[in-house]
């Protein structure tokens, strides 16, 4: 076992990354904020997956890569496999972790609610849940287009998370 | 239950969710990275880099004060030496040590030897003036004025710099008596 931090390290980075190009940097424009996170995540997905392969033999096809982003770089980050894996078979991948970590404590910061309409308070809580979650979801979309990308196949990631607390990846292979 | 007594920083950070630090040292890296190309001025990425030290440290303390069970410290001094061994070591798992007192007690050095956030990295010539590890001295300074202590924590040795370790002033500037909206026995 490797060097080791305690998970609040990695939890706390990852919030007030979120936070400082959210809601710092670039407040009204969440686009700019997504690609700066999803670049941050790419650069992280990179690195490992460099560090990760660096005793393996090349990957045969796509799926073999797909699989090892499942399982053994998955066990690396979360200390457990993706838990479902589909594929169309067309260049299409969807990774369902079914208790996706970095989603378990994500929490809105109360103050940042202060203006919730009188109509629908909930709904516009709910509608702010589903941002901030969202926004986070840019860093581990980038680790995996990362990762791929440094075992020679270029892809857009993106995240489902209408099954909470599951989290989907979708993975979209560039042909 | 809880133990009565403070408990050590080996055994929190024994006890505590781990992952993999490699995880948090290129996380750590990827951001400094992005804040460079993103914001181009050196000393405005160390800015933002204790910036969000700080914020991060306002709300580390409570995680801390609530593994830890330290009781109130009685002076500067003990905070210090807390910091160094409890909180270095529950956080980051690594130890720290607090020297080069001055004489009434309110400004200190915490040493730092071993830095997971620097495994990997080098600092190219074009980031001369780069605090790498801003974030801590931030993190540091955000948790003490948690517990009514303002701060000023500055970097006095930095490996990436040619120094021999990580060392952080740290320098009591107020200590802002605490006012409880509430009594003891309500």
């Amino acid at each position: 076992m490797g060097r080791e931090v305690s998970e609040s390290c990695v939890d706390s980075l990852l919030t007030e990354l979120v936070s400082t190009y959210s809601t710092r940097f670039y407040a009204n424009k969440p686009d700019l904020a997504a690609h700066s996170i999803e670049a941050i995540g790419y650069q992280v997905g990179l690195q490992l997956s460099e560090r990760y392969t660096m005793d393996r033999p090349r990957f045969s096809d796509h799926l073999e890569a797909i699989k090892f982003i499942c399982k053994d770089f998955w066990s690396e980050l979360f200390k457990k496999q993706i838990d479902n894996l589909k594929t169309n078979h067309r260049g299409t991948f969807v990774l369902q972790d079914s208790r996706f970590r970095w989603l378990s404590r994500v929490s809105i910061d109360p103050s940042e609610n202060g203006d919730v309409s009188e109509d629908n308070p909930a709904g516009v809580a709910e509608n702010k849940a589903s941002l901030v979650t969202k926004m986070h979801l840019n860093f581990p979309c980038g680790i995996i287009r990362g990762a791929l990308s440094n075992l020679g196949i270029p892809c857009a990631v993106s995240a489902d998370i209408s099954n909470l607390p599951a989290c989907s990846f979708v993975v979209r292979i560039k042909v | 239950m809880a133990p009565a007594g403070p408990r050590s920083g080996d055994a929190i950070f024994a006890s505590a969710e781990r992952v993999n630090a490699e995880l948090f040292t290129l996380t750590y890296g990827a951001i400094v990275r992005q804040l460079l190309t993103d914001l181009e001025e050196v000393e405005e990425v160390n800015k933002q880099l204790d910036q969000m030290g700080y914020n991060i440290g306002i709300r580390l303390v409570d995680e801390f004060l609530a593994k830890s069970n330290v009781s109130r410290c009685i002076d500067f001094k003990e905070t210090a030496e807390v910091i160094a061994k409890v909180g270095f070591k529950m956080f980051l798992g690594v130890t720290a040590s607090v020297t080069n007192w001055d004489a009434d007690g309110t400004c200190c050095s915490i040493v730092l030897e071993d830095n997971p956030l620097v495994d990997f990295v080098e600092l190219p010539d074009t980031c001369q003036g780069l605090y790498y590890c801003n974030v801590l001295s931030g993190v540091i300074r955000g948790a003490l004025e948690m517990v009514s202590m303002k701060t000023e924590v500055t970097w006095a040795r930095d490996m990436l710099r040619g120094d021999d370790a990580f060392e952080l002033q740290v320098k009591l500037l107020k200590q802002v008596p605490e006012e409880y909206p509430y009594k003891d026995d309500e």
